[in-house]
Order: C-alpha cells, then sequence, then structure tokens
C-alpha cells in the first residue's frame, strides 16, 4: 500500500512537472467532501492531472472511471489503474446486461470515496465537448448527497493546433468550478444539458 | 581576493542563515498546535524548502562555471515563457511566432551572451524579434486583435527571456581589478533582490498595516515596503567587499534594484489580477511559479547590468 502511494505521488509530481497543471479552484474549494469531478476527455492522462490537482489527502480518497477495455490490457497497466490509482474499470465493450457501471460507482461512493468521471464517455479529439452520456444524470439521481463538480482542463489545444507538427511547450490549467446536483423534479435531458453547460462555461473564451 | 573562497563563504552564510530559518519554522509548527495545522506556518515552511533547492541550483550552476550559470537563466527564461504565455491569450494564428520565440530566440539569446556578443544580444530581441515576430504573425492571416497579440507576445520574449538574461550577461563585462569575479555580481544582484522579496514578505508579516494597492496586490503594504527596500539596501551594502563598488556606491545601486525589483513584482501583480489567477504556475512549492519568483529580477537585472557597465566596465 505505502508503495503503490510512492508511485501515485512520483506519478504525479511526473505530470505536474511535464505539463505544469495547475489547479483553479474557481467555484469550489478543495475540501473533504465526496464530489463527483466530471470532466472534459481528451487524452489518457486526464484522470492523472485531475488526480494530482488535489491535495494528497483527497487523492487518497478519490477514484477514477475509467474503461477497463483500455486498462487492463497489458501487466504494467493493469496494475497502474487497480493498485496505483483504485479505479473503477468499467467495461465498455461488455453487453449491456453483464454490467451495471451505476451500480459499481455508486458502491464506490457508498464507500466514502470520491469519483473521476468523463461523461463524453469516450476521447474528444476535436475541438469543444461531445454530448454527454446519461451515466452522470443516474449517478447523481442514485447517490443525491453527492455534490458533482464540473472540471475543464485546457491544453492540447494550444499545445499543438490542428494543422502544425510542432508543439509549444505551454503549460495545462484545471478550473474546478460550482458543485451542482439534480434538481427535483429536473428531467433528464435537462440536467444533461445544464451540466455540460456548466462544464463548458468554465472553458477560456474562444478569442 | 580569492573568488572561490568568497564564493565558498558568501554561501556557508547563506546556507547557515537558512538554517537557522529553518530550526524556527519548525519550531513554530511545534509550537502551534500539531493538530490544528496553520497555513501561514506551512507557507513559511514551504517557502524555505523551496529556498534550500534554488540556492543549492545557483551554487551549483556557479560551481559549474560561466555554461552552468547559462544553462540555469535560459532555463528559467524558458520556465517563466512558459508560464507568461500559459496566461495570455493567443490565437492559433500566433502558434508559429510561438514557435521562433520558445525554439530560436529564447536559445539563441543566451548563445550570444555565451560568446560575449554584446552588440547583437542587446538588439536581438528588442530589434529583430519585435520586427520579425509580427511578419510571423501576419502569415497566420488573422486580423483579430493583431495588435494586442503581437504586444503579448514581444512582452513575454522581453519580461522573461531578454531582461532575465541580463543576469548571465554581467559574466560579459571587463572589470578592471574585478577580473574572474563577475560570478561574485550575479551573487550580489540575486542575493540583494530576493533578500528585498524576503524582507518585504516577513516586515509585512509583522508591521502591515496600510495596503498600498489592494486592487493590484492584497498582500503588499507600504510597511513591507519601506522595511524590505530598507533592510536589502543595507545587505546590499553590507555586501560591497564582494563587488568592485564602494560600501555607499553598493548601497545606492542596492536601493535602485530593489525599487526597481519591488515594481517588477507590481506590475507583474497587474498582468496576474487582469487574468484572475493568484500565481504564475505552481512550480515551486510554497512561491507559486517561476515568474512569481524572478520577477523582480527581470525588472533590476538590465538596469543592475547597464550601471555597472557603464561606470565600472
Amino acid at each position: 500500500m505505502a508503495f503503490e502511494r510512492l508511485v501515485g505521488s512520483a506519478l504525479c509530481g511526473l505530470a505536474k512537472f511535464i505539463t505544469g497543471a495547475r489547479a483553479v479552484w474557481h467555484g469550489c474549494a478543495p475540501e473533504a467532501r465526496q464530489r463527483v469531478y466530471f470532466a472534459n476527455h481528451r487524452s489518457h492522462a486526464d484522470f492523472v492531472l485531475i488526480w494530482a490537482s488535489l491535495p494528497p489527502r483527497l487523492r487518497r480518497r478519490t477514484r477514477p472511471v475509467a474503461g477497463a477495455d483500455y486498462w487492463l490490457t497489458g501487466r504494467l497497466r493493469s496494475y497502474m489503474a487497480q493498485q496505483v490509482f483504485r479505479g473503477v474499470l468499467i467495461d465498455r465493450t461488455a453487453a449491456r446486461d453483464d454490467v451495471d457501471p451505476i451500480g459499481m460507482m455508486s458502491a464506490a461512493l457508498a464507500g466514502g470515496d470520491s469519483l473521476i468521471l468523463f461523461p463524453e464517455g469516450t476521447r474528444n479529439l476535436g475541438d469543444g465537448l461531445l454530448p454527454f452520456k446519461s451515466g452522470l444524470y443516474h449517478l447523481a439521481c442514485a447517490n443525491p448527497g453527492v455534490e458533482l463538480v464540473p472540471v475543464w482542463i485546457e491544453n492540447l489545444g494550444r499545445v499543438m493546433p490542428k494543422g502544425s507538427f510542432i508543439p509549444v511547450p505551454v503549460l495545462c490549467s484545471l478550473t474546478f468550478g460550482h458543485p451542482i446536483t439534480v434538481r427535483p423534479d429536473e428531467a433528464k435531458n435537462d440536467f444533461l444539458q445544464r451540466a455540460r453547460s456548466d462544464l463548458l462555461a468554465l472553458a477560456p473564451a474562444e478569442d | 581576493m580569492n573568488v572561490s573562497a568568497t564564493l565558498f563563504n558568501l554561501f556557508a552564510g547563506i546556507f547557515a542563515v537558512l538554517a537557522l530559518a529553518s530550526a524556527v519554522g519548525a519550531l513554530l509548527k511545534r509550537r502551534a498546535a500539531p493538530d490544528a495545522p496553520s497555513a501561514a506556518i506551512d507557507n513559511l515552511n514551504a517557502r524555505l524548502k523551496a529556498w534550500w533547492v534554488m540556492i543549492a541550483l545557483i551554487a551549483l550552476a556557479i560551481w559549474a562555471g560561466d555554461w552552468g550559470v547559462i544553462l540555469l537563466f535560459g532555463f528559467i527564461s524558458f520556465q517563466s515563457l512558459r508560464e507568461f504565455v500559459s496566461l495570455t491569450h493567443t490565437r492559433r494564428g500566433d502558434h508559429r511566432a510561438l514557435i521562433w520565440s520558445f525554439y530560436v530566440f529564447l536559445p539563441l539569446q543566451y548563445i550570444l551572451i555565451a560568446t560575449h556578443w554584446y552588440g547583437l544580444f542587446t538588439i536581438l530581441i528588442p530589434v529583430y524579434a519585435f520586427l520579425l515576430l509580427p511578419i510571423s504573425a501576419s502569415l497566420g492571416s488573422d486580423t483579430t486583435r493583431f495588435l494586442e497579440r503581437a504586444a503579448k507576445v514581444q512582452w513575454g520574449l522581453m519580461i522573461c527571456v531578454y531582461c532575465i538574461s541580463h543576469v548571465p550577461a554581467l559574466l560579459t563585462l571587463d572589470i578592471e581589478g574585478h577580473a574572474g569575479a563577475n560570478a561574485l555580481l550575479i551573487v550580489f544582484l540575486v542575493l540583494t533582490v530576493q533578500s528585498s522579496d524576503v524582507f518585504q514578505y516577513v516586515w509585512g508579516k509583522l508591521l502591515g498595516r496600510h495596503k498600498l494597492a489592494p486592487v493590484i496586490s492584497p498582500s503588499k503594504t507600504l510597511e513591507g515596503l519601506v522595511g524590505g527596500v530598507a533592510s536589502a539596501t543595507l545587505v546590499g551594502a553590507a555586501l560591497w567587499w564582494i563587488t568592485p563598488f564602494t560600501p555607499l556606491q553598493a548601497g545606492l545601486i542596492a536601493l535602485v534594484i530593489n525599487t526597481m525589483g519591488f515594481f517588477g513584482g507590481f506590475v507583474l501583480s497587474a498582468i496576474k489580477r487582469d487574468r484572475n489567477v493568484k500565481d504564475w504556475g505552481n512550480m515551486i512549492e510554497g512561491h507559486g511559479g517561476m515568474l512569481d519568483r524572478v520577477d523582480s529580477i527581470s525588472f533590476s537585472a538590465p538596469i543592475f547590468f547597464h550601471i555597472v557597465r557603464y561606470w565600472w566596465g
């Protein structure tokens, strides 16, 4: 356990050093509350950046939700995903009835941990934000006491804009927004729209 | 004067002061209830830890010789420019200008200093980059806020590369009776200006009542400014023996560079406030980013360089 923690801290240090990831706590503070951090997804390192931006005591109680079909291939990768990051690993390729993602995530929340979730469901290789999958809504309904915190990860667009081949070493930043919860009687699509526009509002103006 | 013996004694002295400060920090931490962490004390200890690393790096660079110092400040410029560019908006059309800044002008500036080419390193960025970068940006065919964007890139290069590079540029000066001792000028500059930052922080925390400009920097107070600059001016005067200056000259020069250093922090704070952030980055635990640490050096180094070059060079 102690060794995994050391590996985790070393990885966070490395990720911060390379990307210079800077956390901006815009709408909430890094408090020890149970939360679901939901973020835009551009690269496999995204959750490491969120994880690294949290103070160590929160980091230990925060688990990323990731695709088992990616993270459980290869021994090193599955060691990292299971032992170091303590990921909640969901098989996206399995048939609907075989896995219960909401159940798995709720179980993690019931254990007192917070989660990191990418509601676009997959990496977005273009600009902006894809439509959200409904998982965020169902998770929020099943766990009404948990805050949902939007996190905008800003980086890739400027490091290497489309059509260029040389990266500029700009630093990444993560903006944490105001926590939200599902309103009484809020329809699924309304909630997903609201969550998505709250996340988009954290993105720096396109100018 | 035996330069290496002087340097050795100087750094031994600095490390002794740091050890004392760290002991006080540890004592404060113990005395404050161990279960109720105090943000101020933790920040103080984080800052002290970072000072150990920063001073060790400077000592190591000076020990390695001229190229060590040039590499160190080249890296400081690189990191500062990263932080500056990351916080200022640029557009896709600026990408090429940024590539030129990071991969051509930055290294070239330091190569020119390494080869002691004074005539070119003083005009490379104010003349050549100033004219060539807007040309490169205009080829991006994007006119939105063109002047503003061109100004931002130029400003970043001036503050982070041109100004900072005047620290290692001190190595290129030929001063009569001071041959081989130019590294001591760097120690004088860095120690004086950084001690001014530390004293401003200390005096501000102890006596700070009157906020200087809450809109720009909530932590800067009149007491901190006066106490800090005065204390650091005394430090500068007390260091006269490592420089070609008399004690009075050393004190006057220290006053000038400390004042410039203060306004360096002030001006860069104004940019941070406009961008709505507290620090330029998070590279140095307790201090913020690289640019938070070297803003005062950036504004004082070129002035110091030209004072020394004009009257002693």
